[in-house]
């Protein structure tokens, strides 16, 4: 059974449309990538499955784990187990990581009927995350994101995905910013993280090189606000060979 | 006991006020003094949490001699009229700090006045003021800074900020300058602003509740104000008061601030 089918997905930001009858399903155990040329809508999808404000759906369906994912709020989607991982993590001065992803979690636990973490639970289980992700226990103790560097802004969008531990995570350009060695660490953090027969992930992404560490089992093309080609993980290595022109073209991904 | 007649609107310190309330408990009471001798230190506080629908009104008059230093924490949340104003003067190097809050609801008019005049060279003073805003609350800062000719190496910083959490609530900030010395340093920002959408949206990401996320950013925003109350008990009092009065402010609308 797939964890989440979108059929026909069409949404628009004010009156421009973006996303134009898009349709991918994601089966549990399945780690997807999604490539295509700037501006394309591959981030508007992503904030468009998370709720954000502004982002109209105009017509189409989404199901999420046996739910209309679009009947629910932002954080109620959450709760059920989608996360996203932002192209740009935001800033929130005055409000500390540890703080912020507590609150959250046990906000979560409320809504799924689960008790709250302690205290030192919670603390014990963010240590091991920021382990994880080599991410300096001290730097959660500091406001969320402000003066983090590029690479820790991602870095740690992935100690929070450890921590709220969801059912899908749609990793927007988590790979870019990182230097190798980050990237290495990520890769690896995410395959501990998602890498299970019921959980399942959807990279955008640019480049192969995130991909040879998180092997995709299917690659899609978007462009023009649909998904035009789809295939296995040598689609990518092609993709990174030729360009996009001559696929969009084929596919007349401009109907 | 003060012979004046009623103020009126058209009086630059009292052109947000509610006049009505004003004239309510008029005339006012004497202003309260507070002299700092030379050299020493003086820590006050105010928690203004009047009953609703009373009418507040606190002057000052703050005289701080050379060397000396007074710091003064204020939060002004109560009544249908909170109006808190300081006529401050300060001798050589002397220091006045004022850490102020102000959080309404409803149709409160809350005000924090100040006149600081630095009568003599190498004065600093530093005002910071939060306010935060809900329903038909105005919030007014006035801020008069007067700097006197001989007043070198002044120092005095105004940082005022405002959040609106309604479309009907209104805030004022007003600094004033009057500077007669040339080598001086004022510094004053002042901003009104709406709680962030993106932080709110990325916090619901995570699976906040709208109101915890709001709550929380709230929180923020006026964290800080009270660090620099010494004594523990105090400070708590400060934070728990200021922390209720949010959460009496996010409870009445229901729902919070959600655009469409
Ligand atoms: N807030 C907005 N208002 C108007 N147009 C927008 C807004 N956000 C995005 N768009 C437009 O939607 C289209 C898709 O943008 P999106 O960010 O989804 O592209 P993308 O595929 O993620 O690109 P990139 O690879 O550069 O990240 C672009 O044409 C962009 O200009
Ligand atoms: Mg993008």
């Amino acid at each position: 059974m797939s964890l989440l089918n979108i059929e026909n997905l069409s949404n628009a930001i004010g009156d421009k449309a973006i996303l134009k009858g898009l349709s991918l399903s994601i089966n549990a155990g399945e780690i997807h990538a999604i490539m295509g040329p700037n501006g394309a809508g591959k981030s508007t999808l992503a904030y468009t499955l998370g709720g954000r404000p502004g982002y109209d759906v105009t017509g189409g369906s989404v199901e999420f784990d046996g739910k209309d994912l679009l009947e629910l709020e932002p954080h109620e989607r959450a709760a059920a187990g989608l996360f996203l991982g932002f192209q740009y993590p935001v800033e929130i001065p005055g409000v500390s990581n540890l703080q912020f992803l507590r609150e959250s979690l046990n906000n979560q636990r409320k809504a799924r009927g689960q008790e709250a973490l302690s205290g030192g639970e919670f603390i014990r289980l963010a240590k091991e995350k920021a382990g994880l992700l080599s991410l300096d226990m001290e730097m959660l103790k500091r406001p969320v994101n402000v003066g983090f560097s590029g690479g820790e802004k991602k870095r740690n969008e992935m100690v929070q995905m450890g921590i709220l531990d969801p059912k899908l995570a749609i990793l927007d350009e988590t790979d870019s910013g990182l230097d190798i060695d980050a990237l290495r660490v990520v890769g690896h953090g995410i395959n501990s993280i998602m890498r299970k027969p019921d959980k399942a992930v959807l990279l955008i992404t640019h480049y192969q090189r995130l991909l040879d560490y998180v092997q995709p089992d299917f690659v899609h093309v978007l462009a023009a606000g649909r998904i035009v080609k789809s295939g296995g993980p040598e689609l990518a290595l092609e993709l990174e060979r030729e360009g996009y022109a001559h696929i969009v073209e084929a596919e007349g991904a401009s109907a | 006991m003060s012979a004046l007649p009623v103020p009126s609107r058209r009086q630059e310190d009292w052109r947000y006020s509610d006049i009505e309330a004003v004239a309510s408990v008029w005339p006012l009471p004497e202003p309260t003094a507070i002299t700092v001798g030379e050299g020493e230190e003086a820590a006050h506080l105010l928690l203004q949490d009047a009953a609703d629908g009373s009418v507040a009104v606190h002057d000052y008059v703050i005289d701080v001699a050379a060397g000396g230093n007074c710091i003064f924490h204020l939060l002004n949340i109560g009544g249908k009229l909170g109006r808190v104003t300081f006529r401050v003067t300060l001798g050589k190097g002397a220091h006045f700090g004022l850490h102020g809050a102000m959080i309404g609801g409803g149709t409160q008019t809350l005000e924090i006045i100040t006149s600081v005049t630095h009568a003599e060279p190498d004065g600093t003073s530093e005002q910071v003021i939060r306010s935060i805003l809900g329903e038909k609350a105005v919030g007014s800062y006035l801020g008069r800074i007067e700097v006197a000719r001989h007043a070198q190496k002044t120092d005095a910083s105004q940082s005022v900020k405002a959040m609106l959490l309604d479309r009907t609530a209104t805030a004022n900030a007003k600094p004033e300058l009057e500077i007669y010395a040339d080598d001086v340093k004022c510094a004053h920002g002042c901003a009104v602003g709406e709680l962030d959408k993106q932080a709110l949206f990325y916090m619901a990401s995570r699976g906040m509740e709208p109101r915890a996320a709001q709550s929380l950013l709230l929180r923020a925003f006026v964290a800080g104000v009270f660090d620099g109350i010494a004594d523990e008990e105090d400070r708590q009092r400060f934070e728990s008061a200021a922390l209720a009065k949010l959460d009496a402010l996010a409870h009445r609308g229901d729902a919070g601030g959600e655009g469409a």
